[in-house]
């Protein structure tokens, strides 16, 4: 089996982090994997992307046109990746950034307002985390966990503040779902 | 167990430098191979080497030269315009009969060009890098472990051979992550460094690394001795993968990233009934003639896939010389071919057979 994810949004918002996060989660599952980033100007804003490729397979391409899964936060990434997600798909959103629906009637839609869930609960710039924990609650790939113990195994003690945000985000988007 | 771990393929080249043991790296930054750099100037120092961000591309392949005559392993990588300014440095380190690791993480160009993955360079890495009568042993890996293996086996190779070799990567395998497992790697039995001009206390006879001949006979020896090797590297270090050739039809050759695109066109389009394989070469210097010829004559066509306006096609025709059709498809400056670009042009070609 092959899922294949594109994650999408602004530069600084996460985006490469959520998608690392998801393939080192798949590479401890034993699966193989690939992560390709957009690169260049984007760290300085404007649009970031990557391609998350997880299978049990030989991976061939790790560019992919149409994804089985998008995870979108801002608006011009929904009008680029939603109508390329693959029948029987489905397009994951931050309907804080997003205030279009999908219309599409053979793909899965999931809204998450998490940008405004993350300044309610005091994680500003955690929105992407919230998004994860709803990912991998309606895709099923990872419990939950093997997903957090990956996202907060690699923080030190010393930054015990970052590790329990990153915590409450991933289950107020898991619980969400 | 041995431990994967989920690496950039610019990372995995420079653990693997040091893991086959390269003391000296020498570097100047540009997209998309800067992670190189960054990954050595921090690793480097706790292994007891050097990591040296040189003032241009043209100190830094000499310095590369220095620490190669010295007689340790070095290497030095860019990206395309970079290996340009390189060459005639390259030139230098092959006239020397040096061995070094060069890395090229390629982008689009001509001139800047841009910063997105390419293998415009194919005939530069494989004809044309620097003046001169030369080659560099080219190896052209396709992921993210063999950007590893491959370092290690081009430093080996190297040093057997005593000539530069090249890393052919792109930009795409450069900034992506993949597993890589670094217990793998074979290592090779290398010859000493006898030659090296590393400094010994006058207690031997002094050693000259050096690339001018002045008279053309002894410059012409010099040459045939080089191409005494060049043969014996043709003869022994060709390298490729088979992907389900044996009953094709349409066969693809590519290299790289590209070659993985190929692959999954190809289980596409055999889950249709297509029969369709893929040569990906390894070495593109040695380049598999051998089993290219062979494959051609039992084909009933060949597809080049490349990201450039088709180089490795050249090779292709030359070792199919004529017995099937050699066809080519192509995306350049910065563009990666998709997988149903890949599968709509085998279906065309399936259906002129």
């Amino acid at each position: 089996m092959t899922t294949t994810m594109i994650f999408a949004g602004s530069g600084g918002q996460g985006i490469q982090f959520s998608g690392k996060q998801t393939a080192k989660t798949a590479m401890h599952q034993g699966k193989n994997v690939t992560f390709l980033p957009s690169y260049g100007p984007e760290m300085r804003g404007g649009t970031s992307n990557c391609t998350v490729v997880i299978s049990d397979e030989e991976i061939g391409s790790p560019s992919v046109t149409s994804p089985d899964v998008a995870v979108v936060m801002n608006l011009p990434s929904f009008d680029k990746f939603e109508p390329r997600v693959k029948a029987g798909g489905l397009v994951i959103c931050d309907s804080t950034l997003i205030d279009k629906k999908s219309d599409r009637e053979d793909i899965d839609a999931l809204y998450i307002p998490a940008s405004e869930l993350a300044n309610e609960n005091g994680l500003t710039g955690f929105a992407n985390v919230i998004i994860l924990g709803g990912l991998i609650k309606k895709t099923g790939l990872f419990t939950y966990d093997e997903f957090l113990s990956l996202l907060t195994g690699s923080i030190p003690e010393s930054r015990a503040a970052l590790k329990e945000k990153n915590e409450k985000a991933l289950k107020i988007g898991y619980d969400l779902v | 167990m041995a431990q994967k771990v989920l690496m950039k393929g610019n990372e995995a080249i420079a653990e693997a430098a040091i893991n086959a043991g390269c003391l000296y790296y020498f570097g100047y930054p540009i997209t998309p191979q800067t992670e190189i750099s960054e990954y050595l100037a921090k690793r480097m120092p706790k292994v007891g080497g050097l990591c040296l961000q040189a003032e241009s591309e043209v100190s830094a392949i000499n310095m590369t030269l220095g620490a190669a005559a010295a007689g340790s392993r070095a290497m030095t990588s860019s990206s395309s315009p970079g290996i340009s300014l390189k060459s005639e440095g390259i030139s230098y380190i092959a006239g020397s009969d040096l061995p070094c690791l060069i890395v090229n993480v390629q982008r689009g160009g001509p001139g800047l060009g841009g910063i997105q993955p390419s293998q415009s360079d194919y005939y530069q890495a494989t004809r044309g890098v620097g003046h001169g009568d030369l080659r560099l042993i080219v190896l052209a890996p396709s992921s993210v472990q063999e950007m590893a293996s491959l370092t290690a086996e081009a430093f080996d190779l190297a040093d057997t051979y005593r000539m530069p070799a090249m890393l052919l990567a792109d930009g795409a395998l450069g900034q992506m992550m993949e597993p890589v497992d670094f217990s793998l790697f074979e290592k090779r039995e290398v010859p000493e460094k006898a030659w090296a001009a590393n400094g010994h206390g006058g207690k031997r006879k002094k050693n000259i690394i050096n690339s001018l001949y002045i008279d053309p006979q002894e410059l012409e020896d010099s040459i045939l001795a080089r191409y005494k090797r060049y043969a014996e590297v043709e003869e022994k270090e060709v390298k490729y993968e088979e992907f389900m050739t044996d009953d094709a039809d349409i066969v693809l050759v590519a290299f790289g990233i590209t070659a993985r695109i190929c692959k999954s066109a190809i289980t596409a389009a055999r889950a249709d009934g297509i029969k369709v394989g893929l040569l990906r070469p390894i070495t593109l210097w040695p380049y598999p003639k051998k089993i290219l010829n062979s494959i051609a004559g039992r084909a009933k066509a060949l597809l080049t896939v490349e990201m450039n306006m088709g180089q490795m096609v050249d090779d292709v025709r030359l070792a199919a010389n004529g017995q099937c059709p050699v066809h080519l498809y192509t995306r350049t400056g910065g563009m990666i071919p998709s997988v149903d670009e890949v599968e709509n042009k085998i279906r065309e070609i399936a259906a002129s057979l």
